[in-house]
């Protein structure tokens, strides 16, 4: 063997790659451990008092009960926060204790810490609250009237924003109108919230384990209400069953630190299902009206549109989830004339805020809708009226911003088309799975229709109108290892897995080990808005180049040569001027270098008063195509395929993506077909598993999913977030798909105008128009 | 309800150990006897009424929600909890490799359900797997990664009868 034999020089487990997580051993053998999990050496139990009553003041509250009681070790309320009394992400809207009024049923109003749950349970039973109730406020579109009574020292009011663009005079040959109603859903993670705060041994400062998806944007929110330094406080993440939107918002983080800080032990906090339901935010229920102009060959010309987000009792996140929906009003598609008008309010409802698609499935669901009609009035297939208003790279939005994101809108509809149809024949094939409402229900095959409907989607990427949005990796090389350090919330997605990817193909060696995820690098911003492999990832493999030069320079100088000849192929470095090579693990033997970046995205603006500005960072691009049989008289569904096309600029781990593509339709699914919160008069009526349905194996159907990789050149590697888009287009293609097998069953003309829908919905419709 | 007597209440046997559980309430279920009396962490709780799996064990063999099992009542049975597996398992690989696991909540529970079925019927059919861990609710994967999991076990130990 000569010295000559060229070598294969690629690294494993680079990117474009599917490596496996890191973390997946132990999560399959169950020694991974979850929040919910962690314990420390004379633990306390914490737990929450809650409202029961929707709109009232309080009067008294009582705790000498409880505090009595043996095993209990303090109560606390308002009264004892000893910082900032409110919270909140956007606006400190939101107290850590209710101490005069309670605006929605479940809101916090004391914290008891015991030995252990059942005395905790026993101690809250033993407060007495004394309350005068109020006139609760419950419907959105009475809380936007200025008659309205007042809900909240800052107004029932919490954004509107409207956007305005073009010739508002235009009026299209073809128009098509109509109302739609989004209901409210659960992001239903399995791993409920849970968190252990572990005081300083000199009490003053805490270190708090807790599942979230933001760790320094709590720390931020956390001191302040502790009245201490964030210095003071330490975040570490617990192990995150899951998030998708609800972890952003603060729940038991507070509370929990502050009764560890009262009792100068370790206090575990942890919520049960019904509890969960309370204490996290929800997707925002909407009422939105949409009107399309079009030319008779159904090109679109103007869109008119009214939203109304009920917001809840308190702000969260509510006036970006209503910007991202009135700045996605048209869609994928173009639009010139534009005159939307958006408002979010406070109710005396749940409070809602961040859920997958922020705000932009509600604006989807109506515009993927209308698309519908509108091919409907002008006797065109629903690919081909979406093909002819397809966007593209360079189109202007309504909001006068120019899209820069690689715009495959065509290719994915041409790619929707290309996909072959599944068997005609799947729900006669005997099992009872095949047949809608599967097995204990009545359907016979007789009363089957196929239908097929479709849905595309846009969804911005990233923080929007200004925020300072960044990342902080740090790249740590010692003698051939790898270390990286983040603050990013690995939340199932997989982004540690990625991490690694980048860092080995970035520097060409494959033995790269994670820092725990903690405060004590800097804030990588919050996983959600599709961000964290665009910011977390651009922090990663900025840091890494950074590393990579150092190594460079270091080669440079020992060898004479010009660094900028250097370049690393897969696990090799060579010299480009002369074909020099030495494997990556030789020349970085003994060199340790350490280097830490701050990644942002560029500049974005806010929004003008007419909603106009460069006010979002990127966009990505989905459609899909949903197959589904529907018994018509009972009004049953059952979902046969999903088919998606999906914009992702680049998969850098070709299986994680299909991970999340699977997992956001089966959330994109459930929407359009079982989610809902029910409230009546403010009550949660269905805050278990039993009576809040999300889709089980036996309701997914087989999902084929094609990528479109064109890199991106704005993103890092190319690669667009792709948590979100799955869970957007899928719910309108699916009601689509039903409203299709209700048209060819020669029922109903009713438009289908809400989700989730209900089999009475479908039923209504069709019998009452077999009997007219 | 606590007990500060160090009376013994009863004794379970978990993944072929005995356990004596001392200070637990008797209405106690096995979740979370299992939890935070004996301290194995690997069954989760997530509903807490029967609906999610998470909770997943086996009962003299049999599947089983540990949250709807009262502990003081199973003295005489054989518990198999997902450490009681050994790890690494042929399930527990193929889930791994598979992409079948992304927050992993959901996982020992699935992990359960899944070798339940294998060792029950060696060949189910997609409909076979579907049926078997309807009662498994995963929220992140939408199931299709959990599916091509079971189906390559399933191929494995084919393989490793031929």
């Amino acid at each position: 063997m000569s010295d000559l034999e060229i070598r294969e020089s690629v690294v494993r487990g680079g990117i474009g790659q599917s490596p496996l997580r890191p973390d997946g051993v132990s999560k399959a053998e169950g020694s991974y451990l979850f929040s919910s999990d962690l314990s420390a050496d004379n633990m306390l139990i914490g737990k929450t008092l809650r409202s029961p009553h929707q709109h009232a003041r309080i009067l008294s509250i009582d705790t000498s009960k409880a505090l009595a009681m043996q095993g209990v070790h303090t109560v606390i309320t308002a009264d004892d926060v000893p910082g900032k009394p409110t919270y909140g992400l956007i606006s400190s809207d939101q107290p850590v204790f209710a101490g005069e009024v309670v605006r929605y049923i479940g809101e916090p109003i004391a914290a008891v810490v015991a030995d252990d749950e059942d005395i905790c349970a026993r101690a809250i039973a033993a407060i007495d609250v004394v309350y005068e109730t109020l006139p609760a406020l419950t419907d959105a579109r009475f809380a936007a009237d200025p008659e309205s009574m007042e809900i909240h020292p800052d107004g029932n009011v919490i954004r509107e924003q409207n956007v305005v663009c073009g010739d508002l005079s235009v009026v299209g040959d073809v128009i098509v109108e109509d109302r739609y109603t989004i209901g409210m859903q659960d992001q239903a993670f399995l791993g409920l919230e849970a968190a252990l705060a572990i005081p300083d041994a000199d009490g003053a400062g805490v270190e708090c384990h807790v599942a979230t998806q933001w760790l320094h944007e709590d720390l931020a929110q956390i001191a302040a209400c502790l009245d201490l330094p964030e210095t003071a406080i330490r975040m570490v993440l617990g192990g995150v069953g899951g998030a998708f939107g609800g972890r952003e918002d603060i729940s038991l983080q507070v509370h929990v630190c502050l009764l560890a800080l009262a009792t100068g032990r370790p206090v575990k906090m942890h919520y049960s299902r019904s509890e969960s339901f309370l204490g996290h935010v929800h997707r925002h229920p909407a009422e939105i009206w949409m009107r399309h102009h079009a030319t008779q060959d159904g090109r679109i010309v103007k869109i008119e549109a009214e939203f109304i987000f009920d917001g809840g009792a308190y702000a969260s996140t509510s006036s970006a989830v209503l910007v991202n929906a009135v700045t996605h009003t048209q869609g994928p598609y173009k639009c010139d004339n534009a005159y939307v008008r958006g408002v979010a309010v406070r109710t005396n409802n749940l409070p809602c805020g961040a859920m997958r698609g922020f705000g932009v499935v509600q604006a989807c669901f109506a515009h993927e809708r209308q698309m519908d009609l509108l091919a409907q009035k002008c006797n065109l297939e629903p690919l081909e009226i979406r093909r002819r208003n397809a966007m593209a790279t360079g189109d202007r939005l309504i909001t006068g911003q120019t899209v820069e994101s690689v715009a495959p809108v065509r290719e994915i509809i041409a790619g929707l088309a290309a996909i072959p149809e599944p068997s005609e024949t799947l729900h006669s094939n005997g099992h009872p799975y095949g047949l809608p409402g599967g097995a204990g229900n009545t359907t016979r095959s007789s009363d089957v229709v196929r239908g097929v409907g479709y849905g595309l989607a846009i969804k911005n990427l990233m923080y929007s109108e200004a925020f300072d949005d960044y990342s902080t990796a740090r790249c740590r090389l010692d003698d051939g290892v790898i270390t990286l350090k983040f603050a990013t919330a690995e939340v199932g997605q997989g982004f540690i897995t990625i991490a690694a990817q980048i860092a080995r193909s970035t520097l060409g060696l494959e033995d790269v080990r994670l820092d725990p995820i903690d405060t004590g690098v800097g804030s990588a911003g919050s996983t959600s808005a599709s961000r964290q492999t665009w910011m977390s990832g651009g922090a990663v493999e900025a840091a890494c180049l950074k590393v990579r030069q150092l190594i460079f320079e270091h080669v440079a100088a020992t060898t004479g040569g010009d660094a900028f000849a250097l370049v690393i192929e897969g696990d090799t470095l060579v010299n480009t001027t002369n074909g020099q090579r030495w494997p990556m693990l030789q020349i970085v033997s003994g060199l340790v270098i350490d280097e830490e970046v701050e990644f942002r995205h560029r500049p974005t603006v806010p929004l003008d008063e007419n909603g106009q500005g460069d006010c979002h960072t990127a966009f990505a691009f989905v459609g899909h195509r949903a197959v589904v049989d529907v018994d018509v008289e009972l009004g049953l569904v059952r979902v046969v395929e999903i088919a998606t096309v999906q914009d992702v600029g680049r998969a850098l781990n070709p299986l994680s993506v299909t991970g999340q593509i699977e997992g956001g339709i089966a959330q994109g699914l459930g929407l359009a077909l079982m989610e809902e919160i029910i409230q009546r008069d403010g009550r949660i009526m269905n805050p278990s598993f039993t009576d809040y349905l999300i889709p089980t194996i036996a309701d997914m159907p087989p999902v084929v999913a094609q990528l479109i990789e064109i890199p991106d050149p704005q993103a890092p590697m190319g690669a667009k977030g792709v948590g979100e888009p799955p869970t957007i287009s899928s719910t309108p293609a699916i009601i689509s798909a039903i409203q299709n097998a209700m048209n060819r069953s020669g029922g109903a003309d009713t438009h289908l105008t809400r989700v989730p829908i209900r089999p009475s919905d479908i039923a209504k419709a069709v019998n009452s128009n077999l009997r007219d | 309800m606590t007990y500060t007597s160090d009376e013994k209440h009863f004794e379970l046997t978990v993944n072929g150990s005995k356990h004596q559980v001392k200070d637990s309430f008797l209405g106690a279920s096995l979740l979370s006897v299992l939890r935070d009396h004996i301290g194995m962490t690997g069954s989760k709780g997530a509903c807490e009424e029967g609906e999610c799996g998470s909770c997943s064990v086996l009962l003299d063999g049999n599947l089983v929600c540990s949250c709807l099992v009262l502990a003081a009542s199973v003295t005489q049975s054989s518990i198999v909890t997902i450490e009681g597996l050994g790890g690494a398992t042929d399930v527990q690989q193929a889930f791994v490799e598979c992409g079948a696991i992304q927050c992993g909540f959901c996982s020992p529970g699935l992990v359960m359900a899944a070798t339940n079925l294998l060792d029950r019927n060696p060949d189910p059919d997609v409909d076979d797997v579907r049926e078997a861990l309807a009662g498994n609710l995963c929220r992140c994967t939408g199931y299709g990664r959990i599916l091509d999991a079971v189906q390559v076990a399933v191929d494995g130990r084919k393989r490793n009868k031929l």
